[in-house]
């Protein structure tokens, strides 16, 4: 033990921040590379703009670089460029759909330079929260907040006035000129609610209750919120007829009560309390029913299902190696700018680039779950966990909808998508989870020599 | 805590790599079946932006991509559109393909697997591949002849000529009349391609049919051929056999009786096979059609290809003998022996039956694809000299047939189609449709001149009911002028 201590004690964590800027220059310049390759492909020549673009790229991507080794110099150097690549690679998607519809329509407005702005405006928003949240801990005061600021953001759509129903779904709020999904933002404070309430609760959830046919079951009163959001999905269902937020909201809840109780019993009543929300859904609303339908049966209504179909044609076509930037008609398939987005990589990419960009992902979510292995905190193993696991489960449900695995639901592509509140909230958790591996990796504070009393109260870690 | 943490990080293996399998799964496994779906506008975008092979009919495109300046990179074009329009078929963005246009896609359209290496070579130069090229069998000047002749005829007549090469069965001539323009459905202005379909689709002469093998008509006297073959194989008769002749057939217990066209008599109550054919005698085959049974009638229909979509390229219907499990009571088997009843051919049928009757008795299968090259003219399919059908009749009883269809050009019904220099058998028909729809002229006829032979039929259906068609003078000097035009040295 002792020995352990001393090596800890000396081992520092190298920081990697060059590493860092060689990995952001090369993500920013495949970005580059691919605007310039959708330029040529779809109109045979390098769009206009690109040196100027280039260097604000490359000069944002440097600004991150050094803030990080700023605000947080020991924080994970693989995320930022992952991510760039891929926000980058889908800004030249957004603006190869762009070109495309601008050939076949006679007006269209542009989605690239607003998805650029957003993007800043993401940059702006990992900035900000890089610099106010110097220590993810004090989060863990606020928990009860932003549980409500969670429920305040659920119910936001609903309210007359503000709330849109936008293609059947009750998700979105105007405010004047901008159209907001407050499901986005709530995902962040669900996750810190939920983290936060854990840490603390961990130890009476899963040590108080009783035993009922090998599952350990908790007190009545440690299970209420647990029940409550259960509820709050459904009602997210039910009321927004949301089929995906739901769906991720309840699943991170189910994840990390598992992981803060380690009785696998939840996932157990998780997965149960699932299939009767899925069977509920199934029996009650017609959307989910259509949405079956259209999964199991695609092409007995091909008109209806012209966007699925689409989708499936776009990713046949694409095959092995894609038509290349430009080159294929992902413009076909409606929204295939945002919600089947992947769809569009798939026909442009090929089979390879859809699976490099499945493996951003995979690579996104493993350095997120690294962080919550080595951090020494309850809130922020939970914390990192949930934000990585969330990731996954929309990577999951968002991709495998588009690409028939299952059942379609709305769901953004984190980073990928056309739309501002999603590109702003996920280069929000990103900032968190860079915060939380900053305090991780960071080299323990000297340790004073303690007396012997003190060296009977052991920390767990 | 981190035992959770570490299974769920396998849990979040497990959801990417089911998502990666799926993507391959639908990009690799499912992707072929995926591009071949009809409606898939990628692929036909895809096709729209190569260049596609031509069709050639003598070396010369009747269908052919030429460099376009709109929306797509290329523009389809049919030089002599109407004239070869049910052969080559349409290549129309919105309403799809048809006809050759159809069938021989992948290798128009370079996606065959014969041009894989051709694809490769293109991927690596950096070129968008092209497609091969088809070769019909079809002879322009026939082709040319054929649809002058049937345009000469009066407004609103509509009919058909197919020309066969009994050695071979390649198909020489094929006109269906009325046409269309295929270049009006292959034009990139999608609001005149929709008027033009539409236009197309409500014309009551339905010219998008094509007569020649999608029609099927009562082919009357000329099915006489096929009752004479098979009255030669079943019933051991030969040209000189006497049959039953007067001027109507009586049946048994029944009022009804089958009358003469005309009302004549064959000539007596006891007259020759070969008479009876040159006259055209319905009494007589309508009692050798008893005398033979439906069974071996039938059996020898299907010898010649009723029944049967005998050519596979382009769109076709089976001629029928009799609609399916119809049990023929003997005034309607006599009504079947000379082509009434349920009897219903196209003209590339009866064409078979008279190119089977020229070669020997030996049945060739009918074909419209000569040879298929890739973009560099390296051939990779040839038809050759073609495939066996079936054998319809013996060498003996098929000379005796072809005996008796020149005797019919040389003294009898089928005298219009004399040819000077030139050996040519025909018979004619005059086929009653009832409810008030005139008459069909057919004619069925082969011609050989030195080592050189050709089979017609010709069908003309008139605008207009008046008794004044029969398949001698209607649809006979038709025939003689392909004739004559295909065995032009």
């Amino acid at each position: 033990m002792s020995s352990s201590v001393s090596s800890e004690a000396t081992w520092v964590p190298r920081k990697r921040r060059g590493a860092e800027l060689v990995l952001t220059v090369m993500a920013v310049g495949l970005a580059i590379f691919a605007y310039c390759a959708v330029g040529l492909g779809a109109e045979g020549r390098v769009p206009a703009g690109v040196v100027g673009l280039s260097v604000t790229l490359i000069a944002v991507a440097v600004a991150a670089n050094l803030l990080i080794r700023r605000f947080a110099p020991y924080a994970d150097p693989v995320l930022l460029p992952l991510v760039l690549c891929l926000n980058g690679l889908g800004l030249a998607m957004i603006y190869r759909i762009d070109l495309g519809y601008e050939e076949r329509r006679d007006s269209w407005a542009s989605l690239a330079p607003n998805q650029l702005m957003w993007t800043a405006l993401g940059l702006v928003a990992f900035a900000i929260v890089l610099l106010v949240i110097r220590d993810h801990r004090r989060l863990q005061t606020l928990t009860y907040s932003f549980g409500l600021a969670a429920v305040v953001l659920l119910i936001l759509p609903l309210v007359p006035g503000i709330g849109e129903n936008i293609r059947g779904a009750r998700i979105w709020i105007s405010l004047g000129p901008f159209s907001f999904q407050p499901g986005e933002a709530a995902k962040i404070c669900l996750a810190i609610f939920f983290a936060g309430y854990l840490a603390e609760k961990r130890e009476a959830l899963a040590l108080a209750g009783r035993r009922v046919i090998g599952i350990d079951l908790p007190r009545g009163r440690d299970l209420g919120p647990i029940i409550a959001a259960w509820l709050v999905s459904i009602g997210v269902l039910v009321l927004q007829r949301d089929l995906g937020s739901s769906l991720l909201f309840f699943g991170l809840f189910v994840v990390l009560l598992f992981i803060a109780t380690e009785r696998p019993g939840w996932i157990f009543v998780g997965g149960l309390l699932f299939v009767l929300g899925a069977w509920f859904g199934y029996l009650q609303f017609g959307h989910v029913r259509a949405r079956f339908d259209v999964w199991l049966h695609p092409f007995d209504n091909p008109d209806q299902n012209f966007q699925v179909i689409s989708a499936l044609y776009g990713l046949a076509h694409g095959g092995l190696l894609g038509r290349g930037w430009g080159q294929g008609s992902p413009e076909i398939t409606p929204f295939g700018y945002s919600d089947f987005i992947a769809a569009s990589m798939g026909e442009e990419l090929g089979l390879t680039g859809l699976m490099a960009i499945l493996l951003i992902y995979g690579l996104i979510v493993e350095r997120g779950l690294r962080i919550s292995l080595t951090c020494r905190d309850a809130f922020g193993k939970l914390l990192a966990a949930g934000l990585a696991i969330s990731l996954a489960l929309q990577v999951f449900v968002v991709i495998g909808g588009v690409t028939r695995l299952i059942p379609l639901t709305g769901l953004t592509t984190p980073f990928l998508s056309q739309g501002g509140s999603s590109i702003v909230m996920n280069w929000a958790i990103i900032a968190i989870l860079l915060r939380i591996s900053d305090q991780t990796r960071r080299p323990a504070p000297a340790v004073q020599t303690v007396g012997e009393d003190e060296a009977t109260q052991v920390v767990k870690l | 805590m981190n035992t959770p943490i570490r299974r769920l990080a396998v849990a979040c293996l497990v959801l990417f790599v089911a998502l990666m399998g799926n993507a391959t799964y639908v990009q690799y496994v499912q992707a072929g079946d995926l591009n071949a779906k009809s409606n898939n506008k990628r692929v036909i975008d895809d096709e729209y932006a190569r260049e596609r092979g031509a069709i050639l009919v003598g070396g010369e495109p009747v269908a052919e991509s030429v460099p376009s300046d709109d929306q797509f990179e290329f523009l389809r074009t049919y030089p002599n559109g109407p004239l070869y329009a049910h052969l080559t078929g349409f290549f129309s963005y919105t309403y799809g393909r048809s006809a050759i246009e159809d069938t021989e896609n992948p290798l128009l359209s370079g996606s065959d697997n014969r041009l894989f290496v051709n694809r490769v070579v293109d991927l690596i130069a950096n070129k968008q591949p092209k497609g091969g090229s088809v070769e019909l069998t079809i002879d322009g000047a026939g082709q040319q002849t054929a649809a002058a002749a049937l345009a000469a005829l009066p407004p609103g007549t509509k009919g058909s000529v197919v020309a066969l090469d009994p050695t071979t069965g390649a198909v020489l001539t094929m006109v269906s009349q009325p046409s269309y323009d295929p270049n009006a459905l292959a034009s990139h202005d999608f609001p005149a391609v929709n008027q033009a379909w539409q236009t197309l689709n409500d014309d009551p002469a339905n010219p998008l049919l094509n007569r020649a093998t999608q029609e099927i008509q009562p082919p009357g006297s000329t099915f006489k051929l096929v009752t004479a073959s098979a009255a030669l194989e079943t019933l051991d008769l030969n040209p000189g056999s006497v049959v039953q002749g007067g001027s109507e057939l009586a049946f048994p217990g029944i009022e009804y009786t089958l009358p003469n066209s005309g009302g004549g008599n064959c000539g007596g109550d006891q007259i020759t096979l070969e008479r009876a054919l040159n006259v055209s005698c319905n009494v007589s085959f309508g009692s050798l059609a008893t005398q033979i049974g439906q069974g071996a009638l039938d059996e020898q229909a299907a010898k010649f290809g009723f029944g049967d979509r005998v050519i596979e390229s382009i769109a076709s219907n089976a001629s029928r003998f009799t609609t399916e499990g119809t049990e023929l009571e003997l005034p309607q088997l006599a009504q079947t022996g000379i082509g009434q009843y349920e009897v219903a051919a196209t003209p590339l049928q009866m064409a078979m039956v008279a190119a089977g009757i020229a070669n020997d008795g030996v049945v060739m299968q009918p074909y419209v694809v000569q040879t298929v090259r890739d973009p560099s003219l390296r051939v990779l399919d040839d038809a050759g000299d073609g495939e066996e059908y079936s054998t319809a009749l013996t060498p003996d009883h098929a000379t005796m047939m072809q005996q008796m269809m020149i005797s019919t050009v040389q003294s009898g019904t089928a005298s219009s189609a004399r040819i000077n220099g030139v050996e040519v058998g025909g018979k004619t028909g005059t086929a009653q449709r009832g409810n008030g729809l005139p008459n069909l002229a057919w004619f069925a006829s082969f011609a050989t001149s030195g080592d050189q032979q050709v089979a017609v039929a010709v069908m003309v259906e008139s605008a207009e009911a008046t008794d004044d068609i029969s398949g001698g003078r209607l649809a006979g000097p038709i025939a003689r002028s392909v004739m004559e035009a295909l065995l032009a040295p």
